[in-house]
């Protein structure tokens, strides 16, 4: 059985290693001190996707990602993994979105790709850690939701059966296609890049990559159709502009502020076995311990 | 139905209690309740509520809504969120909290993406509180701040829904205070017709199987934590920290970093994206400090710090700062410890 699987990524700034220049002296974030990398449970996703593909050859992965028009590098990324494209959805008038502009802008291109089977997508992005997008497009899509997924156990005669990692255990749900699956972190990693794969897709460009280029160069793409990464605007996925972008977005930011927390006298002690057994003493004494 | 544009609380259900994230929340919904002098109202959806109202009742809930059915338990998202969706649509209400659950955080955004209505994770404060559009000038009074950090907690933003209801948020466990408002207070009980909400093709998604582990780590009720970060440098060093927790009668925690280079489990994580802790003692080892992990310990009675660096963040919120290896240092706590206790 071929299916069409749809992989939902995002494009992050690494939020894990946010270094001292990474704030700017206004307090607002200094995001090209920032590498942007691809979402890391999003890579779980993805691997789930190809190990269905695995089972089931003929099947096409297919990558979707809204953000700026450099997001086709994490499309490249999964293409050397094992994806078999992808489509980059990025125009102006989609930033500022907050989850709910998000999910409508990607579930209208969802709609416009048509037929699929499933959706993966990583369980939050490391940016807003809300988990909101990937629930928010199945309610838009009218389709079945599986969140938390650590495997896609089963995948046959039009359902899927996936194992959810919880707070406090596992639970094996089973739900017809198709479906949205979002994957927690805990899910097998992603396979490394296939070397063949690197070579035969390194010049892969999305068409405002490929404008850049030197004409030969664009002449070898457009000679070549699997080079090519789709980019996808507002208008192609006829997104209302009502419902996208800062103007599609209930929730407003009132207010950025850095964090500051109130700064406590610290009693400072050097690493020696007195100070040390003092202050086990003293925390012994007033019943901290003990 | 009574009266609308109340404040709801959607309660956690599972053996017979309601969750404690859901008590808490109901805690702080009192209080912004009262301060938008409208009614505190609960809404628990499963199976075998029986007596549910007077675990809720003192928690100051004015009104409880009960949906009773086999189907809905345990939760499955299509139902649950069918139920609130046609519920809010005739109760209209201005706010709903939600723990930031599994169960919260799949709910939650179902539900705003069908009523569009916003919604805030992972609050870590809710205020009432105005607003003026600064583009339209539009002013708006006694709206809901929801206030999260963001950007891997590096700073807090303030989120406000200004034209769409209910305002939506969900809120970690541990975060709120749980409290009794008061043990003799009483509501009203509303049971619900569970086929006027929610139809028979909701329930699509099947449980096969379900197999709940009890929690092998209670780092919520330690009094003693003695956790690490990234600075502690491998799995095996970790050992170091359960031996002093072990000496102390505490348990181990863990910041994000250390969680995310494998040293340890992520039940253990303490945190914005973990649990929030408030022990008597904390004694973090070889964590810099980052604003989402201070988010979730600063509550703490005693804080030590032990880092290589001096000027990590974390040792400004510290009572005690010592400055060294933690491989030389929490050794010397163990021997000193078992030396001058009884």
């Amino acid at each position: 059985m071929s299916l069409n699987i749809i992989v939902l990524a995002k494009q992050v700034p690494d939020t894990r290693n946010v270094g001292k220049d990474a704030m700017k002296e206004d307090g607002t974030i200094n995001r090209a001190a920032l590498p942007a990398i691809f979402n890391p449970e999003d890579l779980n996703a993805l691997e789930q996707a190809l190990r269905i593909k695995d089972n089931n050859p003929g099947s096409t992965v297919t990558l979707l990602t809204m953000g700026l028009p450099r997001a086709s590098e994490i499309i490249r990324e999964a293409i050397y993994r094992g994806a078999d494209g992808g489509i980059v959805l990025t125009d102006r008038t989609l930033g500022g979105a907050d989850t709910l502009a998000t999910s409508y802008s990607l579930a209208q291109a969802v709609k416009k790709f048509g037929n699929y089977d499933i959706i993966l997508g990583g369980r939050q992005a490391i940016d807003g850690d809300t988990a909101q997008v990937g629930p928010q497009i199945a309610e838009k899509l009218g389709i079945p939701q599986v969140t938390y997924a650590e495997e896609v156990i089963d995948l046959a005669d039009g359902y899927v059966t996936v194992k959810r990692r919880l707070e406090h255990g596992v639970e094996t749900v089973k739900s017809p296609l198709p479906c949205v699956v979002t994957v927690n972190g805990s899910a097998p990693d992603c396979r490394p890049r296939n070397a063949r794969r690197l070579m035969k897709y390194k010049y892969a460009v999305s068409p405002s990559e490929k404008a850049k280029l030197a004409p030969e160069a664009q002449a070898f793409a457009d000679a070549r159709p699997y080079l090519n990464i789709q980019e996808w605007s507002a208008a192609y996925v006829e997104a209302d502009p009502e419902q996208i972008g800062l103007a599609g977005s209930p929730t407003k930011v009132k207010a950025i502020e850095n964090v500051v927390f109130t700064a406590k006298e610290s009693l400072c002690l050097e690493n020696n076995d007195e100070q040390i057994e003092n202050l086990v003493k003293e925390l012994i004494a007033n019943h901290t311990i003990g | 139905m009574a009266d609308k544009n109340n404040l709801i609380v959607y309660c956690e259900y599972d053996e017979g209690k309601v969750a404690d994230v859901s008590l808490e929340l109901l805690t702080k919904g009192r209080v912004l309740a009262d301060r938008l002098g409208i009614k505190l109202e609960a809404v628990v959806i499963g199976d075998n509520l029986k007596d549910i109202e007077n675990q809720v009742f003192p928690y100051g809930v004015d009104r409880l809504y009960k949906v009773e059915d086999a189907r809905l338990f345990p939760y499955t998202s299509n139902p649950h969120a069918a139920v609130l969706i046609n519920l809010f649509k005739e109760i209209k209400p201005q706010i709903c909290l939600m723990g930031a659950t599994c169960i919260g955080r799949d709910l939650g955004p179902r539900v705003s993406s069908c009523l569009h209505s916003g919604l805030t994770a992972d609050c870590t404060s809710l205020e009432i509180g105005d607003h003026k559009d600064p583009k339209t000038g539009k002013e708006y009074t006694d709206l809901l701040y929801q206030i999260r950090p963001a950007f891997g907690g590096n700073i807090v933003a303030t989120i406000v829904n200004p034209d769409c209801r209910p305002q939506m948020a969900t809120v970690r466990e541990g975060v709120m205070k749980k409290e009794i408002y008061n043990p003799d207070h009483k509501g009203e009980v509303v049971n619900l017709d569970v086929n006027r909400y929610v139809s028979d093709t909701d329930f699509v998604v099947e449980i096969i199987d379900r197999h709940i582990e009890k929690s092998k780590v209670n780092i919520k009720g330690a009094p003693i934590i003695v956790a690490g970060g990234y600075g502690v440098g491998s799995k095996e060093n970790f050992q170091l920290l359960f031996d002093l927790a072990n000496t102390l009668g505490g348990e181990v925690g863990a910041s994000r970093a250390a969680v995310d280079a494998g040293f340890i489990e992520h039940e253990r994580q303490i945190g914005q994206t973990g649990v929030t802790v408030r022990p008597k003692l904390y004694i973090a080892c070889g964590i810099s400090g980052q604003i989402q992990h201070i988010a979730g310990m600063q509550e703490s009675s005693i804080i030590i710090s032990i880092n290589n660096d001096p000027a990590a963040p974390i040792n400004s919120i510290a009572d005690y700062v010592i400055t060294g290896n933690m491989e030389d240092i929490v050794p010397k706590l163990i021997k000193y410890y078992k030396k001058n206790s009884k």
